[in-house]
């Protein structure tokens, strides 16, 4: 029979690739429920495997045995009312036995109460928020690998597509719970070793929670198609102990503090062009470039070109500029800025567009003008 | 034009073909029809592969290489929705139209002329689907789920012809679906008993039920999105009092049956296959037919298994998955019913035996992930990953697909008259049957181990997953067009079949001449 | 089916299916392109397209019931044939049954678990406290979340006169069909002609409450999902009894022409299916989106 070792090769390789524990199975990961979690995937795993052996065993043998070129007669019985009623009733008690220990895992992660920290987590088109609740904490996090590392023009680093800049910090040891919500479409915060995965519903908060056993660094990503850069949404968490954590945490508040403080007083600095200009195209291509693209160009029916659009090059729409990317445009993709960039930021990257890719108008816009328009 | 009519009358007592292509444009003919269908199946197969070929040629290394990424979503969108709408429905309507009557002793489907409409609807929804693809900002792009507000507030204008498109569609699915489940009702020969139909016919009664239970569903659904994208309704937008959630709630209510409207008649080709090359009659007839109702019937009970991260309270989850768990129960009874059936038979592995035969494995090793699936607190873990993408290709690809040509290669010489070249096709299969676990096995791992699914580019750490998967695609791609090859050379000649080709073969179908005659049965078979 | 001797009618090759599906894709086309054009205020075919893909479903009606009377008239249908049709009609009526059900599950699901959750229900404690503080559930959902008001509608006034309308028109459908069956044709026609009529009051009073609701209710397609299930079910409910006034008005014509006998029937039937189908949907839509 030529079909059987043929088949058994899948086989092989799984059983092969299931010795390498480490990057080809589910992740056991650094939590009780994650390992909980690993171990049901293992007993059903085993459990089907078992059943599998069992009926294509008994399909082989009859494909080996039962062959009309070895002259067999073919039998005549086409019923037994009692086969039938004990491969209903197994199967049946099989599902039963796998459902009870997935019950009490299930109950386990859906109970959120209790918690020692808790941390709002918002997904919108394409990078990660998070506030942490009685602190005065909060900031985005966003893909960190360079465009010309996606792009085949330099080497790929080790953690490819998982790495970003401002990760988020957590204790061990406590129970974390995480509000889960999105600004814009559905976006789905997922890490594997936390066995983690909740989607993030945009005017609906989930909630999910996790208590890691050690610190280290684990990474994950969106996991809900949210649009063209939903693979460029990576998750970061540096797990640290409470004492470390404790001081992450004050230095963090302090150093956020103070940059609030430092905002307010630079309104009445100007910067010159230049340094407009500069920090304006830094800022446009970590924040706008996804979807008006680094030259300004946009993708046509999707994303509007900014290069040569009235409202980025023509003098008396400069308020308009500032009230669209303050305050983003309704019912579409363009987000509001007001509360993402700082006043400096947003006055350079309108400055920018309105100076950069032959839209030459000249004029500036400073902290001070983005302040007014925000008190308006 | 009554004169006419009385012309026809007459001519239909003629074994007589309309000839040139208004035999085609005009036909009220269930086997002109059955064949149209299956070759637009058999080119809509192409056209979502060659789409799958750019997702897997994109995903053969980490980087972006050949397509921007929202050129790679419209991909991965017009590949699902070609395939599932395209490829697969229509090809078992084909099947349906060809083979029913003949299964059941009937001249034709109950009602000819809405059988050539619902075929025609077909190319047109099909030419505006995928026009839109060269629109300025591209496709539909939100996959083939279309979840909101993905596909409304923050969709491209590709939505509003994907959403008439798919209403077409729609009303060709219901139409033919009506003209099935009439003809098996109402047109049944004389002594067939709906416990004597041929399992195929009973799968297609229950598929056909399904399909016009919710195929009106997906098209409320696609309503609701262009309301809430153009009207300015909120439906699936919190701050109008409504919820995203809610169209996945919809949606899967019609798409969880519909996965099972892609495989119930897959069961039945089986059903007719296996018996036939073991000599022996099918193990377990009714409870064939009592394991197929209760899987239409658990499938509208299911459908949030699909939705297990999406923050339903608990009472919710642990009802979903205890009700999907179930179905493993009577798709089980099958399973064991066919191995049963083969079980000290006399076998032999012609074509259509091998594909069988395949089916029945490979659909084996998706329902079990599919079991696996079904566990809430684990799918946290395998929810958008590739192991789901393993999983429905397993079921869709060795499943669905593996029947088709199956049932291809069952029915061949009683389509054409002609028998085909054996050798091809036994390269075929073993082509097919290695490239295809090539293509699939490996995302299993590529799922566990972390990859999300719908994602243009990956970390380096699933490269050599990704690499093996290509090239199992790439192969499985390249032979298919043995298929094409083959079908080809068989309608054009070839051996002569007899009318009954394989010695075990029994039903109405066999009795017939091959090729069928144009016209079959125009007074009704005895059936005793 | 006691006549299986009898050959069963399978029609010859006809022009009018293909004719139907290119209509629809025109429709499909054209309706898309409206759209879109209406709502970008751009220039193009869209519109011209759709009028032309109805203009082609209508002369393909036409010549396909013509095609049919035709063959009626002369006897070519045989009684299983009128069964396969009665079939295929309740079949219809049953996909247009789960098409209702999709709006009315999103009524439901919008009522019963979207909103309390907004405001906290369940397992969205979060979500009403920390998104949408200001937030109160409430059925009619004259608040949304998001701030829009708007006022409810009544069920007493205009709906419940149409309601009675509607349900007198299914009295009256029903005798006209007692009518043809025991062959009193002034009966059939007198009633048929009522029906037909009180098809057309009640389209008439759901428009005037149509502007009612839009100018002083300010109850719109914007005003949040209860405007929202409001106006989607009652909309498609009202393109159905058009198209059911359509259908009748037909029936009437036919009538006119002498056309239908007590025993066969079939056009005629299927359009009073049809016709209480509309009503029961009516009955259903009264009780759940106005009184409860
Ligand atoms: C033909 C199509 C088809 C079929 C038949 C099935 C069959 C099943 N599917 Fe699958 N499924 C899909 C097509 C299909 N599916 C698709 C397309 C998706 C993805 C959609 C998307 O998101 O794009 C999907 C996704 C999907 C999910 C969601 C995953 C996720 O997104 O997180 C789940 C979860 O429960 C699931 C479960 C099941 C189960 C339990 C079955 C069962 O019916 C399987 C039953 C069969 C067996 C179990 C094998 C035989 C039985 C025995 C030998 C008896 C003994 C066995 C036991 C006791 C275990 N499927
Ligand atoms: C019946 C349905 C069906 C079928 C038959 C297939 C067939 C295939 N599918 Fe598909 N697939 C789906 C249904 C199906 N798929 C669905 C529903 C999705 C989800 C979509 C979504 O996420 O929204 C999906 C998603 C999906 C993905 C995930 C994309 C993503 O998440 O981004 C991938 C990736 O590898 C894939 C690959 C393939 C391949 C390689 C085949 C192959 O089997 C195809 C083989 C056929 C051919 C190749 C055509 C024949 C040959 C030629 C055209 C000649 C030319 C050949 C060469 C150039 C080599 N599919
Ligand atoms: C997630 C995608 C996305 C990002 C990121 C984004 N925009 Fe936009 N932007 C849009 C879309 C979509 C529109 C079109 C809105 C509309 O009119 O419907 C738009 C419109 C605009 C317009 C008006 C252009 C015109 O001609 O109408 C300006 C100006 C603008 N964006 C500036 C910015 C700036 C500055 C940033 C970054 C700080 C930015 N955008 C980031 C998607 C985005
Ligand atoms: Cu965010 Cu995917
Ligand atoms: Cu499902």
């Amino acid at each position: 029979m030529k079909m059987k070792p043929l088949w058994a090769l899948p086989l092989l390789y799984s059983a092969s690739a299931l010795s390498q524990e480490r990057s080809l199975n589910l992740t056991k990961g650094v939590t009780e429920v994650s390992r909980d979690v690993y171990d049901l995937h293992m007993t059903i795993f085993y459990i089907c495997c078992v059943i599998g052996v069992v009926v294509f065993g008994l399909m082989f043998y009859s494909m080996i045995r039962h062959r009309k070129s070895r002259g067999r007669e073919p039998a005549k019985f086409h019923e037994n009312v009692k086969v039938e009623i004990l491969w209903t009733l197994i199967p049946f008690l099989i599902l039963v036995g796998m459902a009870i220990p997935a019950t009490s895992t299930l109950i386990a992660m859906e109970d959120t109460s209790d918690a020692d920290v808790t941390i709002q987590v918002t997904g919108s088109q394409w990078k990660w928020h998070y506030k942490y609740f009685d602190r005065e904490v909060e900031f985005f996090s966003r893909l960190a690998t360079q465009q010309q590392q996606i792009d085949n023009k330099f080497d790929k680093s080790e953690n490819y597509l998982r790495e970003v800049d401002n990760p988020l910090v957590l204790p061990t040891g406590q129970k974390v719970r995480f509000l889960v919500t999105s600004d814009d479409v559905i976006h789905s915060w997922w890490v594997p070793d936390f066995a983690v995965k909740k989607d993030a519903n945009p005017g609906f908060i989930n909630e999910a929670w996790t208590r890691i056993d050690e610190p280290g660094i684990y990474r994950g990503q969106c996991a809900e198609l949210c649009g063209k850069d939903h693979g460029f949404m990576p998750i970061v968490v540096i797990a640290k102990t409470p004492e470390d954590y404790a001081k992450w945490i004050d230095e963090t508040e302090a150093k956020q503090i103070a940059e609030q403080k430092r905002q307010q007083e630079l309104l009445d600095m100007e910067m010159s062009m230049d340094e407009l200009m500069a920090m304006g195209e830094k800022i446009y291509n970590s924040t706008c470039a996804a979807c008006h693209q680094p030259n300004g160009q946009g993708i046509s029916g999707t994303f509007p070109a900014l290069a040569g659009s009235p409202i980025a090059s023509k003098p008396e729409n400069i308020d308009k500029h500032i009230d669209i990317v303050l305050h983003g445009v309704q019912g579409s993709a363009m987000q509001a800025f007001a509360q993402q960039l700082t006043m400096q930021e947003l006055a350079s990257v309108i400055t920018y567009e309105r100076n950069a890719w032959g839209n030459d108008t000249g004029e500036m816009v400073q902290a001070a003008d983005i302040n007014a328009a925000m008190n308006k | 034009m009554s004169t006419v009519v009385d012309d026809h009358n007459h001519e239909a007592h003629h074994d007589h073909k309309p000839s040139g292509i208004t035999r085609w444009l005009f036909t009220t003919n269930h086997k002109d029809i059955g064949s149209m269908y299956l070759w637009f199946s058999l080119i809509m197969f192409f056209v979502g592969g060659a789409m799958a070929m750019v997702i897997r040629a994109e995903l053969f290394q980490p980087g972006l290489q050949l397509v921007e990424p929202q050129f790679f979503n419209q991909m991965t969108t017009v590949h699902g929705l070609v395939m599932i709408f395209g490829a697969v429905m229509p090809a078992f309507t084909g099947l349906a139209n060809w083979m029913v009557p003949m299964m059941i002793g009937a001249p034709d489907m109950a009602l000819p002329r809405m059988n050539n409409w619902s075929f025609w609807i077909l190319p047109f929804a099909f030419v505006i689907l995928l026009s839109s693809l060269f629109m300025e900002g591209g496709g539909p792009d939100f996959g083939w789920t279309f979840y909101a507000p993905l596909s409304t507030t923050y969709s491209n204008d590709s939505t509003a012809l994907f959403v008439f498109a798919v209403h077409i569609m729609g009303i060709s699915s219901i139409m033919g679906a009506i003209n099935v489940i009439v003809t098996i009702i109402n047109m049944r020969a004389p002594g067939m008993t709906y416990m004597k139909m041929p399992l195929f016919v009973w799968t297609w009664l229950i598929t056909a039920f399904l399909l016009i239970a919710v195929m009106p569903v997906l098209a409320g659904a696609v309503t609701m999105v262009l309301t809430d994208k153009y009207f300015g309704t909120s439906f699936f937008n919190a701050a109008g009092g409504g919820d995203p959630v809610m169209f996945q709630h919809i949606f899967w209510f019609f798409g969880h049956p519909e996965v099972y409207i892609m495989i119930l008649p897959s069961f039945g080709i089986i059903s007719a296959i296996i018996p036939t090359f073991s000599r022996k009659k099918l193990f377990g007839y009714s409870s064939m037919v009592y394991a197929t109702a209760s899987i239409a019937i658990l499938s509208f009970l299911v459908w949030a298994h699909h939705m297990f991260t999406t923050g339903m309270p608990v009472f919710a989850e642990l009802f979903f998955m205890y009700c999907t768990m179930l179905i493993a129960v009577p798709t089980g009874v099958k399973v064991f019913n066919w191995v049963a059936t083969m079980w000290r038979g006399a076998i032999s592995f012609e074509v259509p035996m091998l594909f069988a035969l395949a089916f029945v494995i490979l659909f084996t090793i998706g329902g079990f992930s599919g079991v696996m699936l079904a566990m809430t607190p684990v799918d946290f873990q395998y929810h958008d990953t590739y192991f789901v993408v393993a999983h429905f290709h397993y079921v869709l690809v060795t499943g669905a697909i593996f029947s088709v040509m199956a049932a291809s290669y069952y029915w061949l010489p009683k389509w054409t008259g002609h028998m085909y070249d054996t050798t091809l096709a036994r390269l075929h299969f073993w082509c097919s049957l290695i490239s295809v676990n090539v293509l699939f096995f490996p995302m299993h791992f590529a799922g566990l181990a972390g990859m999300p699914r719908r994602i243009p580019d990956y970390a380096v750490q699933f490269a050599d997953i990704n690499q093996i998967t290509s090239i199992g695609g790439f192969a499985f791609g390249l032979s298919q067009l043995l298929f094409l090859w083959l079908v080809i050379k068989c309608a054009r000649g070839g051996e002569k079949a007899t009318a009954k080709p394989w010695d075990g073969a029994e039903g109405l179908e066999w009795t017939v001449p091959s090729p069928a005659p144009y016209h079959t049965f125009e007074t009704p078979p005895k059936v005793e | 089916m006691a006549e299986q001797q009898q050959s069963y009618y399978v029609p010859p090759s006809s022009i009018w299916p293909i004719v139907g599906a290119l209509g629809l894709g025109l429709i499909a086309w054209g309706a898309a392109h409206t759209v879109i054009e209406a709502t970008s205020d751009t220039q193009g075919w869209g519109s011209h397209v759709l009028f032309a893909g109805f203009g082609v479903i209508a002369v393909m009606l036409f010549g396909w019931f013509r095609d049919q009377i035709n063959e009626t008239m002369s006897g070519l249908h045989s009684d299983q044939l009128d069964t396969s049709y009665k079939q295929g009609m309740s079949w219809f009526i049953f996909s247009e049954v789960m098409f209702f059900g999709a709006f009315f599950g999103a009524l439901f699901y919008a009522r019963m678990i979207a909103v309390p959750w907004l405001d906290g229900a369940s397992n969205n404690v979060m979500t009403g406290e920390v998104l949408w503080p200001q937030f109160v559930a409430q059925w009619p959902l004259v608040e949304t979340p998001g701030g829009t008001k708007t006022q409810a509608m009544g069920w007493y006034g205009l709906p419940l006169i149409n309601t009675v309308i509607l349900i007198t028109s299914s009295i009256t459908c029903h005798f006209a069909h007692v009518g043809l069956e025991k062959n009193k044709r002034t009966q059939l026609t007198a009633m048929l002609g009522l029906t037909i009529v009180l098809g057309m009051i009640f389209l008439y009073l759901q428009g005037t409450e149509y502007v009612h609701a839009y100018e002083e209710l300010g109850l719109t397609l914007q005003s949040g999902v209860y405007g929202n299930t409001f106006y989607l079910l009652t909309g498609f409910h009202g393109m159905h009894v058009t198209l059911g006034t359509l259908m009748l008005i037909i029936m009437f014509l036919r009538v006119l022409k002498g056309h239908f006998t007590p025993q066969k029937h079939f056009a005629f039937q299927a359009t009073s299916w049809y016709w209480h189908f509309v009503d029961v949907v009516w009955i259903c839509l009264f009780v759940i989106v106005y009184v409860l």
